[in-house]
């Protein structure tokens, strides 16, 4: 019998990955209606914050727009941890190891589902902010990058839920972890401009915090058009959390996933 | 002598946490055998079938499994093994072809020799009508089946089952034993079967290795083991309840007790049943009227009883009180 090739081994994966989100609407709707919600509360609710001398825009749904393509990234933590666990827990992670599966085959066909889900949820943000009267400052062209930047972050955090599931084998760690990640939302740039938050903790906090940078970098997109400096800070945040997170897990996947 | 199929030596296993899983275990299994592997829950089977099968390296000692060894050739075994582990470990979102699928790919088969493979063997465990259904919805005994399928699917020369029947109705559980029986006589398959079910276990093995505690306390054919015993059972329900104490103490002159029901008492008769005259002549003499008289022939219990000191079924609850060694693994 052949050895089945890496390709192959991906493409079954990622296949896998993508049926199974994809069958899961209790997985894949609220990671889109929860950021909807979100965006309609604080577009409704803060727009005075609009009138702070500095504000970069007069429309804080615009403002807020940025939010839910990271807010809808941590749902992919969720997921992707949810599923890891549960191929732990119900021993096909041991099915798939008795294959002749290589295990960066295992990790980028598990990416390829996160992928899938960020790619929805992306489209469906952008859809929905062009269609209630945003606008894409950047034009066509600054969409896609917004596109791409949201994937490299559900990436980041996909591939964080994978590790907490590798680590812990376990769902209910991953839910465990699941407020924190909105944690590190709300002490971000999320709802004002850094250099508008007056108390003095939050903006040191919000200025380490990789995730204002995200946030930051789509932002710029939407309201002012191309802004290297921005974007640069979003991708190497997103991009750093990304390649830390996606070592981490595959080392955590040599834990886990043992034969000889 | 031939190669075994299976052959482990001094074989060990402890974890971090928890007591040593297996402790010093000698086997060999030779190719075309069903060996059943019986023991409680926790005596350190599924450790054992996880360093066969390559998934846990061993603390100590040596295995080897279709000629090769289980921790300098693990691709080598895992080519050459199928294996359906505890809970069938399947996606509930995925249909059972698209289970064969990715398992008949990541065998690297060939398309069109993948889809014949696939229908060839979820027709011969009766899933063919409920192959496209997502799994979720699958019983248990269909899940036990398509489980069975999957490991079958690279044509293995040696398969691995552990428990494969726990939790399954009779009916399933009868149809697996079918399947496995077929499995053996016709593609002379070598099976290794872990199992806390005594009949599975006389059922299907050729021979048995009892284990207890992570160490095998008797290995033979079923026949072989119960005549090891030689010693039959009698069990004795007295027509009146009130007699039940006076009955257990008659009883108690011809041998040690044994498990019987809650309206009975029970004896392992010390020199067989030869002392069945004599006993009813004592329980006449002490004017004990009887309702039910059965004399049972020795069983893999009554052998486990006699190895361990202790039923399968009473260590079973026993070992359920310890930590599971799985788990003590994972933490």
């Amino acid at each position: 019998m052949r050895r089945s090739t890496l390709a192959v081994q991906v493409g079954v994966l990622a296949r896998r990955s993508v049926v199974r989100t994809l069958r899961q609407p209790a997985m894949v709707v609220p990671s889109l209606v929860f950021p909807l919600i979100l965006l309609a509360i604080n577009a409704s609710g803060l727009d005075s914050a609009t009138r702070l001398p500095g504000f970069p825009t007069d429309s804080y749904f615009q403002f807020a727009l940025a939010i839910p393509f990271v807010q809808g990234a941590l749902f992919s933590a969720n997921s992707a941890g949810t599923n890891v666990a549960s191929d732990i827990e119900s021993g096909f992670l041991n099915r798939l190891a008795l294959t002749p599966l290589r295990r960066v085959a295992l990790m980028m066909g598990q990416l390829a589902g996160i992928l899938a889900l960020g790619l929805i949820q992306a489209v469906t943000f952008v859809v929905i902010g062009v269609a209630f009267g945003s606008g894409i400052a950047a034009g066509v062209s600054g969409a896609l990058v917004i596109i791409a930047l949201s994937l490299v972050i559900s990436l980041a955090f996909g591939c964080i839920g994978a590790f907490v599931a590798l680590r812990t084998g376990s769902g209910e760690a991953v839910q465990g972890v699941f407020p924190l990640f909105f944690a590190a939302l709300f002490l971000s740039s999320m709802a004002l401009p850094r250099n508008l938050i007056e108390t003095d903790w939050f903006r040191t906090v919000a200025d380490w915090n990789p995730v204002s940078y995200m946030l930051e970098a789509i932002r710029s997109l939407v309201i002012s058009g191309w802004d290297g400096e921005a974007l640069a800070l979003g991708f190497a945040c997103a991009g750093g959390l990304a390649l830390i997170a996606l070592v981490a897990a595959s080392s955590a996947l040599r834990t886990q996933m043992v034969r000889t | 002598m031939s190669e075994a199929a299976i052959e482990a030596t001094d074989l060990v296993r402890d974890f971090k946490k928890g007591p040593r899983a297996v402790d010093g275990i000698d086997l060999r299994v030779e190719a075309g055998e069903v060996y059943g592997f019986l023991g409680p829950n926790g005596a350190g089977k599924s450790t054992t079938v996880h360093m066969l099968t390559t998934l846990l390296p061993p603390t100590s000692g040596t295995a080897r499994v279709g000629g090769h060894d289980v921790v300098e050739e693990g691709p080598a075994v895992r080519a050459t093994i199928g294996a359906a582990l505890q809970e069938a470990a399947l996606d509930p979102f995925l249909t059972g072809t698209e289970h064969m699928k990715l398992q008949t790919a990541l065998h690297g088969m060939r398309r069109a020799e993948a889809k014949s493979r696939s229908g060839e063997l979820l027709a011969r465990v009766g899933l063919t009508q409920a192959a496209d259904r997502k799994v979720g919805g699958y019983s248990g005994g269909m899940k036990r089946r398509l489980d069975l399928a999957l490991a079958l699917v690279h044509e293995p020369r040696i398969l691995f089952l552990d428990e494969p029947t726990t939790g399954l109705d009779p009916q399933s559980r009868s149809a697996l034993w079918d399947e496995v029986q077929r499995l053996a006589s016709d593609s002379g398959v070598t099976v290794f079967l872990t199992t806390q079910y005594l009949e599975e276990a006389d059922v299907l093995a050729d021979r048995i290795g009892i284990i207890d505690q992570g160490r095998i306390v008797a290995e033979g054919t079923p026949a072989e083991l119960k005549a090891e015993i030689s010693r039959p059972t009698l069990e004795i329900i007295p027509a009146e309840h009130g007699e039940l104490a006076r009955t257990r103490e008659v009883l108690a002159r011809f041998g040690e007790p044994a498990n019987s029901s809650p309206k009975g008492a029970a004896v392992l008769l010390s020199e067989g049943e030869a002392q069945l005259a004599d006993v009813v002549r004592a329980l006449d003499a002490d004017g004990i009227h009887l309702q039910h008289l059965q004399l049972h022939a020795p069983t893999l219990d009554d052998v486990f009883l006699a190895k361990t000191g202790r039923s399968l079924e009473g260590a079973a609850e026993e070992e359920a009180e310890q930590p599971d060694p799985e788990q003590a693994a994972a933490a």
